[in-house]
């Protein structure tokens, strides 16, 4: 098989899974839609109605959220660690920038750039805890950051309780000042919805992703640890060191998560502060396989069905649920298609070289004389 | 992606055998120990509600979901698969109970829930073990999944009827209560009494015999059933098995896939089965978001409980106990309480000492005298507390015990067939 040849099958196989993980989880929507009565018509013409302006410009700020969750856990799971504590660090994060912002101890754009840099040290800290019970305990960072999450939400909630304001039923940090907030770019003229300025950070934060996985030393450490444990450490790769810094970094840009939205938009961290993003992300992720444009894609697509549920519910009654059963589905069945992808490339990568060792052997025998 | 983290230049510790009854007995020893403490406690500090009938009623009843979810997590790692999604599992038997109670009776609710309940640890038996996708991965999509489907079919299946709404279910028929009421008055007549030791087991007694859903005492037997089918039968052996050593399971001719998928999908339906109690017995009917994570703090029990019966049962009483005593927000029994755990972390300390581990003694014991500053300093607790108590504990315990808990060797490996060799 020539160089290019296999570029291409390998391009085939790599948009197969998620193509069929699409195509079967639209099954199932549709399956679901009929058993229960609704229109199966009704939510594939919505679904596919081309979005407006105003929502293109939705899907791409929810996408941002949604990518910057997703590098969060993809630099984990690249080396095999499993950070599903990305809701919690995005709580903490976001809240810990917003309480700083909003007491206007600074003003302007260094209040907000301090504040940012605080929810991202803050996040990474609650995400290294995780990383250090690791490496100094051995426990696993799986039941770790379940527990994290669950701690930052009560912790949070405690915290919003003392120092937050009551305004009706909400609680609430306090605003950011003016000078503080970070304006809309106004990418679609006359959608009435604007970009969310700090938006640009999925883009600052994915080109970071893709030159330090594949342009430093670091990067090919992380994807040597991810690739064979073993084969890193006896390469001189400090593993321990990689768990607690990737763990720090994951947290780090999970920290970014709510930056968008608190200088944008809402300019301050309530109780209606949306969660749910950090599995969301974890889900985005695996669809894109960890890669930076992998995941971008998957965000888009998310980002796309979230914002065409609120149209299900308004034009059809159908119930917007159908939209997260149908992300979880998409994630699960792409999960078994890469992995059936996998087994398949293997079996092939075997016979062909069980097929170049015969010939080889064939040939030997032949040429003796 | 490995969940198993052993301590590099720390063996784990084998756990000594011991014979069953001495272990029992010890457990009958410690349970007495904290009884005789929190007795005294309650009359030196005079937080009467701290063991109040109320109070481990409520905690009994907030601990059977997570009892059921823990075992349920038992059953699932026990066989080598790691379940992150008993929460989904559990989600999906709330919807059950709501749909199956509403039209066909109690029964039928609580078998229809471990029915939804185990039709997602089907899904998840077929992604992990079938499939090998990471168990990791597939319970985080199964909890995505069986949220949304949760909601999606509630609007279906109850928004026209009355009583019911998008959200919710109609109120729904209750499991009958153990016919034990007549025991009631006498004890709740003791328990006002406020005498040491004497007062408290009557509390105690009225607890458990007072207005008792059999579901609970259903849960308790299970708790039980589980011991001995996993630890005293041929079948128990070969699913332990699975979970320890696949290949050399199968080398001896267990069908690995085949008890994978059992422990899996039992352990739906017992996630499923604390869905139902939460939806016929705590509450009154289905609620979108009812579970509010405790099924992760039933995986959090079996954890805390080191993969054993016994012991994920009481870690559920222990963290049924802190969130019911949240929900009744007496402040008082909170402040006490850590008191009792002041005095708990100084005498494990002690123990540690005993056993020459002089660094955790020395922690257990500043955490103690911490815990007794914060007694003394204060006079009130606030809820949020002991909300995390539950998932701080098991973070303590899993830090300073790691020692002392062994997962299943083989829990959430990737097995394929006849790679035995």
């Amino acid at each position: 098989m020539n160089r290019a040849g296999n570029w291409v099958g390998g391009l085939l196989m790599v948009l197969a899974a998620p193509v069929l993980a699409l195509v079967l989880s639209g099954i199932i929507a549709s399956v679901l839609l009929l058993a229960t009565g609704y229109s199966v018509g009704d939510f594939w013409s919505i679904l596919l109605t081309a979005p407006s302006e105003r929502q293109v410009v939705n899907i791409l700020n929810y996408g941002a959220i949604l990518y910057l969750s997703g590098v969060a856990a993809a630099i984990g799971f690249r080396m095999n660690l499993f950070n599903i504590g990305v809701e919690g660090q995005y709580r903490i994060g976001a809240f810990a920038g917003a309480v700083f912002a909003g007491s206007g101890w600074l003003t302007g754009p260094l209040n907000t750039i301090v504040a940012i840099l605080i929810a991202m040290v803050s996040a990474a800290l609650w995400a290294g805890i995780a990383g250090f019970l690791r490496v100094t305990r051995g426990v696993s960072e799986v039941i770790s950051t379940i527990m994290l999450n669950a701690i930052a939400g009560y912790l949070v909630g405690y915290f919003l309780r003392k120092l937050g304001e009551q305004s009706g039923n909400a609680t609430s940090t306090k605003d950011v000042p003016e000078s503080s907030w970070v304006g809309g770019i106004d990418i679609l003229k006359g959608s009435g919805q604007e970009l969310l300025g700090l938006s640009l950070f999925a883009v600052v934060v994915g080109v970071l992703y893709w030159l330090v996985l594949n342009k430093t030393v670091f990067g090919f450490n992380l994807r040597a640890t991810g690739g064979s444990e073993t084969a890193a450490v006896a390469s001189g790769v400090d593993v321990k060191r990689m768990v607690v810094v990737s763990m720090l970094l994951s947290g780090a840009v999970a920290g970014l998560i709510g930056m968008p939205v608190l200088f944008g938009d809402a300019h301050n961290y309530g109780s209606s502060f949306q969660t749910g993003i950090g599995f969301a992300g974890i889900a985005v992720a695996l669809l894109g396989r960890n890669n930076p444009v992998g995941i971008a894609l998957g965000a888009l697509i998310f980002s796309y069905l979230h914002e065409q549920a609120n149209n299900l519910n308004i034009l059809a009654g159908i119930s917007p649920d159908i939209v997260q059963v149908t992300q979880g589905v998409i994630v699960l069945c792409v999960v078994v298609a890469y992995e059936v992808a996998r087994r398949v490339r293997v079996r092939i990568e075997q016979a062909s070289v069980a097929a170049a060792l015969e010939t080889r052997r064939s040939e030997r025998t032949e040429v003796p004389a | 992606m490995s969940v198993a983290v052993p301590v590099s230049g720390q063996p784990q510790a084998p756990v000594p055998d011991e014979p069953t009854g001495s272990r029992a007995a010890r457990w009958v020893a410690y349970a007495l120990a904290i009884f005789v403490l929190v007795s005294l406690v309650r009359v030196l500090t005079g937080a009467d509600d701290i063991d109040s009938a109320g109070a481990l009623r409520a905690a009994l009843i907030a601990a059977v979901p997570i009892v059921l979810a823990g075992i349920g997590g038992l059953w699932s790692e026990r066989a080598g698969v790691v379940n992150i999604g008993l929460e989904g599992m559990m989600i999906m038997g709330t919807l059950g109970a709501g749909y199956f109670g509403y039209h066909y009776g109690v029964v039928a609710g609580l078998l229809g829930a471990m029915a939804f309940g185990a039709l997602g640890g089907l899904v998840h038996a077929i992604a992990t073990v079938t499939f090998g996708v990471d168990h990791i991965v597939s319970g985080v999509a199964i909890n995505i999944v069986a949220a949304g489907l949760a909601a999606f079919l509630a609007k279906a299946f109850f928004s026209g009827l009355e009583g019911g709404g998008p959200t919710q279910s109609p109120p729904l028929p209750r499991p009958v209560n153990l016919p034990l009421a007549f025991l009631a008055d006498p004890l709740g007549e003791l328990e006002e009494k406020h005498w040491f030791l004497v007062s408290d087991a009557a509390s105690l007694l009225r607890a458990v015999t007072d207005r008792i859903s059999v579901v609970t005492v259903l849960a308790l037997v299970l708790v039980a059933f589980t011991g001995w089918v996993l630890w005293h039968t041929g079948f128990g052996l070969r699913l332990r098995s699975v979970g320890e050593s696949p290949s050399a399971a199968e080398s001896l001719g267990v069908d690995v896939y085949r008890y994978k998928y059992i422990g899996v999908v039992v352990s739906g339906a017992l996630a499923g089965l604390g869905g139902a109690y939460l939806a016929l017995v705590a509450a009154s009917g289905y609620q979108n978001g009812m579970t509010q994570g405790l099924g992760y703090i039933g995986l959090a029990a079996m954890i805390f409980g080191n993969w054993r019966p016994l012991g994920t049962l009481v870690a559920a009483l222990l963290f049924g106990y802190t969130q019911s005593i949240n929900l009744r927000g007496s402040t008082d029994s909170l402040h006490a309480l850590l008191l009792v755990i002041a005095v708990v972390l100084v005498i494990v300390g002690v123990l540690m000492v005993v056993r020459r581990a002089p660094r955790n003694a020395a922690l257990l014991g500043v955490a103690g005298l911490l815990f007794l500053i914060w007694f003394v300093a204060t006079d009130s607790v606030s809820s949020k507390f002991t909300g995390m108590a539950p998932y701080v504990t098991t973070l303590l315990v899993l830090t300073f015990a790691a020692q002392q808990l062994r997962m299943p060797a083989a829990d959430g490996q990737t097995y394929r067939k006849g790679s035995a060799g």
